[in-house]
């Protein structure tokens, strides 16, 4: 792949929004143009699923499981076919042979292939919410009526609730430990570096189940040419996303029906975050169903199906062990996982807890790690993939781990970090692990500028006395435990000796920093000692830029206007912009005029799509070539109609091409015979590493455990970037994101595997008024060198980080770092029964001078 | 989250009202703001066969000063009118200053007082306004004289009020606000706005000897039903207000309440929430330092 000149950086980028001017020759990539999307959702003229009617469309509903774990003795649906309006109720008995399991989207893996789920559970049920058949009806209602009169003979079996415990039952008779699959990383001789080890710092960690909400739920349309109930014609299915191309071939595998009579379309999106777009039990019953009765189906899942239905995620317990040289160097980290997978194995496979096996070690050097993941089956909905899978997880349960050793060894904690991380001079730096199949080796990165960069950006204050290596000065004293709020940060800002110049902070909203909630009320009175302050960091490496391929069809229409259609889908997260963008610079025209498609798995053959913070990175460097390659065309045309060297030709606004002695011809005039159009994919073999540093601020409420977060800071380097507001959003949804699996939202079973968390009510999000202010800045360092634009990820950088900052801030605020475990979510209660356990709290300076147990 | 089928009927009188609850009895719901009944109905937790529409009877949204002085809340009257009704803050404080805790602005836009108390979730905040207040709730029903109901008569059991299948709530009932009295409200939940996983309304009044009078402390969230702390207001009753009667209070009413553990809180961090509820809305009463004397 070619290298291109290195790419401009933040120079060039402005905050606010800013519309290029018509004459303008700026550059469009790096910019905050707005969103080309926008204008249609915030009018309400977006086109989402539930808006798509067709003519004679029947609504579907699924019934159920009620139950964790039973065997089916009957399903009876006499009296459900009776009910008014009803068309159909499949089952499994109507729909037999079609049942087959679905395949694994990631990683495929023999061994996987019988913990795959079926469309409809056939004999035995493993989740509360597992399909269990389908009722079409001439509406929704009708179709719930007909739904509550399915009776369904349940024989009952002993329900697996944790992973961790020895199993009351095995949920397939073939694997009496319920154990999917064991998962092992490791470098380096493990032994050796332990038995070196000045100490050795333990930590179980747990982080609870919880997924992505997106706010529009999911939902299909499938609508069946005629004929198509007798192999004639094609069926179209409109509702899927993420990776539509994948879907239409599992999709036409499972009905046996040839690709090509199959197209998905995407439409508007509300939001994904990994759940969304992946191949469901629904992504086969309904088009199924439609090409049964020959009759186009709608289903729209609601949020109860929702919340038990989609992929679950993040379930985890470590059992963690960092080996320490005298100079607090990490030797080596042992790590012993349980992935609580839940009842199946769905598209994801294993690969959430090989993310995590994978990304353990992060930003730091260490001789030695060796990890072991148990994926556990249980009673559960299965799980998959949520925004930063696998890396919130063990990012938080790493960072903790790190402050504890701090704590333990009386190293600070910014320092300890600092005398490990991989220093710039070592990229790319082979990790010694693997993810995806691929060898980690990060390309670029600062991760020690980064780290001072967020110290001095939120004046993170250490537990003891800390130094800045290489700075030679003390960055901060004192401590950030005890009564009184923090000095303003700000002020502190700019301190550190090593401080690179980068572009300035943007901040979310702007709210009072008060001793009150973000929303003004306040819940206590505030008695001395009564509140507690603290603050934590989490240092992380994110994974980017997937790959194998994406592709870029581009071509000029008969107006002269560009055409860019991919493979990649936007789930809202501004992708149509970003591909504008790049477009607009590639060809040098302006972005608005430029028409981007994408989720129509008719527009290229190829796509793989969008997750794994990939669109802009794979999508995006596809357009750029294909573009780049058009542009020549295009000039090569004009020149031999003008009489001009191409290479005295210039595009400019309003699709003018000029040549030199005035003479000119427009885009439209060059694209009225056929030819100007051209199909790209863009390969990368390696990933691309995003990097930065999350800090949480605290404020604990001792005597109720509420813990307030009152401000999120965010250093982050995500390489050249596109379109700076749209990282930016990207950036503080995510941390908003990481506020609700820190603080509030845990998917959560009883001891009979039923499901606790079915509404809002239940599942705790964060509102607007739960979310901090956030302050973010880009390093803005290290572009990446895999591909020619530069770019990597942004996409889960703003969550990668906040479940170990919070947990670090609350565990400073109670200055009990050195507990030796620890969890997320930190709902109030847990809180409370542990500062009842540790009701007198050290103070930091007894904690600093002898409060420092040996391990 | 489609609900199952029901017939509709919206009569624009209270006979009308009463009439049909008198002939469909256990087999209607009546609809006031819908925000509770809505998503009952969707997730089919009741299927009534009738829905009688209360939002066209003009005659239950009458609010303001009754006769005695004191406060008529008519039956269709929005939680958000009251928190709009300057007259209504300077009649009933206590009351005031507890509504925007209750849910969030869309949903008091349509709900009403009446619909919550009949609802009757332990953890609304109207439950233990109403034992605070000393309210009186007005029912109606066909053939029968209209009844009131002290408030601390009204909850009976877990969902369930003094309100029958055939009787209509009409009116709630404050009494006038007394001089001087001073009040606390408190809540805690995980997020504004969400059911409080405890919460307090308390007034007390002090005498000339400098010592509480009147003491009422009502509980929410912490049981069956919205709650008096007696045991907590025999403990101040009499006594002259401080901090240390305050802790006293608030542990007695640690040891007086029966939480429940369910999926949002365990019953011991319930009572340890009211304890801690009370202790601030006392010390928050007494702050007052007789402001709304007038
Ligand atoms: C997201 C959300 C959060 C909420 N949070 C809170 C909260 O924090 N605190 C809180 O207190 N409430 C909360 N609520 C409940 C809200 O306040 C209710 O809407 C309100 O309490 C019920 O009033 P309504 O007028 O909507 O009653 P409806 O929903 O119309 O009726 C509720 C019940 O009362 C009956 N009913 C209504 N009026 C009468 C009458 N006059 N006589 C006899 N029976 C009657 C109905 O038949 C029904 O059974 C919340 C609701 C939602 C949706």
């Amino acid at each position: 792949m070619d290298r291109m000149e290195t790419p401009p950086l933040a120079k060039e980028r402005t905050d606010g929004h800013d519309e290029p001017s018509p004459v303008s020759p700026r550059r469009l990539v790096g910019r905050s143009v707005r969103r080309l999307e926008d204008p249609r959702r915030l009018r309400g003229e977006g086109t989402y699923v539930d808006d798509v009617h067709v003519p004679g469309m029947l609504h579907a509903t699924v019934v159920r499981s009620p139950r964790a774990h039973a065997r089916i003795r009957s399903i009876d649906a006499t009296e459900a076919k009776a009910a008014p309006g009803i068309v159909a109720i499949l089952g499994a008995r109507e729909l037999g042979g079609d049942l087959r399991p679905i395949p694994v989207r990631l990683v495929p893996d023999e061994r996987l292939l019988r913990y795959l789920q079926r469309p409809l559970a056939t004999n035995r049920v493993r989740y509360v919410g597992e399909p269990v058949a389908l009722v079409v009806a001439r509406s929704r209602a009708a179709a719930e009526d007909a739904a509550e009169r399915v009776e369904v003979d349940y024989e009952p079996l002993p329900p697996v609730t944790d992973a961790s415990s020895a199993p009351p039952a095995p949920l397939f008779d073939h694997t009496p430990d319920n154990l999917a699959s064991l998962i092992e990383e490791a470098f380096g001789n493990i032994d050796a570096a332990f038995a070196r080890a000045e100490r050795v710092v333990r930590l179980a960690f747990r982080t609870g189940r919880h997924s992505a909400v997106p706010m529009e739920t999911r939902g299909l349309v499938a609508v069946p040419d005629r004929g198509a109930a007798e192999g004639r014609g094609r069926l179209t299915v409109w509702g899927p996303t993420k990776v539509t191309h994948f879907n239409r071939s599992v999709l036409a595998a499972m009905l046996g029906w040839p690709e090509h009579r199959i197209r998905l379309v995407e439409p508007d999106v509300g939001g994904g975050f990994g759940a969304r777009g992946e191949f469901y039990p629904e992504d086969f019953l309904v088009p199924c169903a439609a090409l049964r009765l020959g009759r186009p189906v709608k289903w729209i899942e609601d949020r109860v199906e929702h919340l038990s239905a989609i992929n679950h995620s993040r379930e985890q317990r470590y059992e963690l062990a960092l080996a320490l040289d005298s100079d607090g160097r990490f030797l080596g980290l042992r790590a012993e996982i349980v992935n609580d997978m839940g009842a199946y194995l769905r598209t994801h496979g294993t690969v959430v807890p090989g993310l995590s096996a994978g990304m353990l070690p992060g930003p730091y050097e260490m001789q030695a790690y060796r990890c072991r993941v148990r994926c556990v089956l249980t009673n559960k909905t299965p799980t998959g993939t949520y925004r930063a899978p696998g890396r919130f997880e063990c990012n938080a349960a790493r960072e903790r781990l790190i402050d504890r050793a701090a704590r333990l060894t009386g190293i600070g904690r910014m320092d300890l970090r600092m005398r490990n991380l991989v220093r710039p001079e070592r990229m790319p730096f082979a990790r010694g692990t693997s993810i995806l199949g691929e060898e980690v080796v990060y390309d670029s990165g600062d991760y020690p500028a980064a780290l001072a960069e967020a110290v001095a950006l939120s004046g993170f204050r250490m537990s003891v006395p800390d130094a800045v290596p290489g700075a030679g000065a003390r960055a901060g004293a004192g401590s950030a435990s005890g009564d009184a709020p923090e000095a303003r940060p700000e002020s502190r800002a700019g301190s550190a000796a090593n401080a690179v110049p980068v572009a300035p902070a943007r901040e979310s909203g702007a709210r009072a920093e008060s001793g009150t909630r973000s929303d003004g009320g306040s819940y206590g009175r505030e008695e001395p000692g009564r509140y507690r302050y603290g603050m934590g960091l989490a240092c992380f490496v994110e994974k980017t830029g997937t790959g194998p391929f994406e592709g870029a069809r581009a071509f000029l229409d008969r107006s002269g206007a560009l055409v860019v259609a991919t493979g990649a889908a936007d789930l809202g997260q501004g992708l149509e912009t970003c591909l504008a963008q790049i477009a607009g610079d590639a060809l040098g025209v302006d972005h608005a005029g430029i028409t981007v498609r994408h989720g129509d798995t008719d527009l290229i053959p190829h796509g793989v799509g969008s997750f794994a913070s990939r669109g802009t990175v794979m999508a995006g460097n596809a357009v750029h070539e294909a573009v780049s390659e058009l542009r020549t065309r295009v000039l090569e045309r004009a020149a031999a109609r003008l009489g001009v060297p191409p290479g005295d030709l210039a595009i400019g606004p309003g699709g003018l091409v000029r040549g030199t002695g005035g003479r000119s011809c427009t885009l439209a005039e060059l694209a009225a015979e056929p030819g100007l159009e051209m199909v790209r994919y863009f390969r990368c073999e390696q990933m691309a590493y995003s990097h930065g540093v999350t800090v949480a601020r605290v404020k604990v409420d001792t005597a109720t455990g509420l813990v307030v977060p009152e401000r999120i800071w965010l250093l982050y380097d995500v390489g050249r970037v596109v379109n700076p507001s749209i990282v930016a959003g990207q950036i503080e949804g995510g941390v908003a994101q990481g506020i609700g699996g820190s603080l509030l939202e845990e998917l959560r079973y009883d001891d009979t595997g039923q499901f606790l968390s079915g509404s809002f009510m239940d599942y705790v999000l964060p509102g607007t008024t739960d979310v901090p202010t956030i302050l973010h800045r880009d390093l803005g360092r290290s572009p990446s060198p895999r591909n020619p634009l530069g770019v990597k990820g942004a996409g889960e950088v703003g969550i990668a980080g906040v479940g170990g900052a919070v947990a670090n801030a609350v565990a400073d605020a109670l200055a009990d770092a050195e507990r030796e475990d620890d969890e997320l979510p930190l709902t109030p209660e847990r809180v409370w029964k542990r500062v009842r356990c540790n009701p007198s709290p050290q103070t930091p300076a007894a904690a600093a001078a002898g409060g420092r147990n040996p391990v | 989250m489609k609900p199952a089928p029901f017939a509709y009927r919206d009569p624009d009188s209270v006979d009308e009202v009463l009439a049909l609850l008198a002939e469909h009895g256990d087999d209607a719901k009546l609809l006031a703001g819908g925000q509770s009944l809505g998503p009952m109905l969707n997730m089919r937790v009741v299927s009534p066969e009738f829905i009688v529409d209360l939002n066209r009877v003009k005659a239950l949204s009458r609010r303001g000063t009754s006769a005695d002085g004191g406060f008529a809340i008519g039956a269709l009257v929005r939680q958000a009118e009251l928190e709009d009704d300057p007259a209504f803050a300077v009649a009933q404080p206590l009351a005031a200053a507890a509504l925007p805790w209750i849910a969030h602005r869309p949903i008091r836009n349509r709900g009403t007082v009446a619909g919550s108390l009949v609802h009757a979730d332990p953890a609304a905040e109207w439950g233990g306004i109403i034992l605070a207040l000393d309210a009186r709730l007005a029912i109606r029903r066909a053939g029968a004289p209209p009844r009131e109901v002290e408030a601390e008569n009204f909850f009976t059991g877990i969902l369930e009020t003094a309100v029958e299948a055939e009787d209509l709530l009409a009116e709630i009932r404050l009494p006038p606000w007394p001089d001087g009295a001073r009040w606390g409200f408190r809540e805690f939940a995980r997020r504004r706005g969400d059911f409080a996983l405890a919460g307090v309304a308390c007034r007390f009044e002090v005498d000339g000897a400098g010592r509480c009078r009147s003491v009422r402390i009502g509980l929410v969230g912490v049981g069956d039903t919205a709650v008096r702390a007696r045991l907590a207001e025999s403990v101040l009753e009499g006594e002259p207000p401080g901090a240390e009667l305050f802790a006293a209070a608030a542990a007695a009413v640690g040891k007086e309440v029966e939480p429940l553990d369910d999926g949002h809180a365990s019953a011991a961090y319930r009572r340890h929430l009211a304890e801690v509820v009370v202790a601030d809305a006392l010390a928050e009463a007494w702050e007052q330092d007789g402001r709304d004397e007038g």
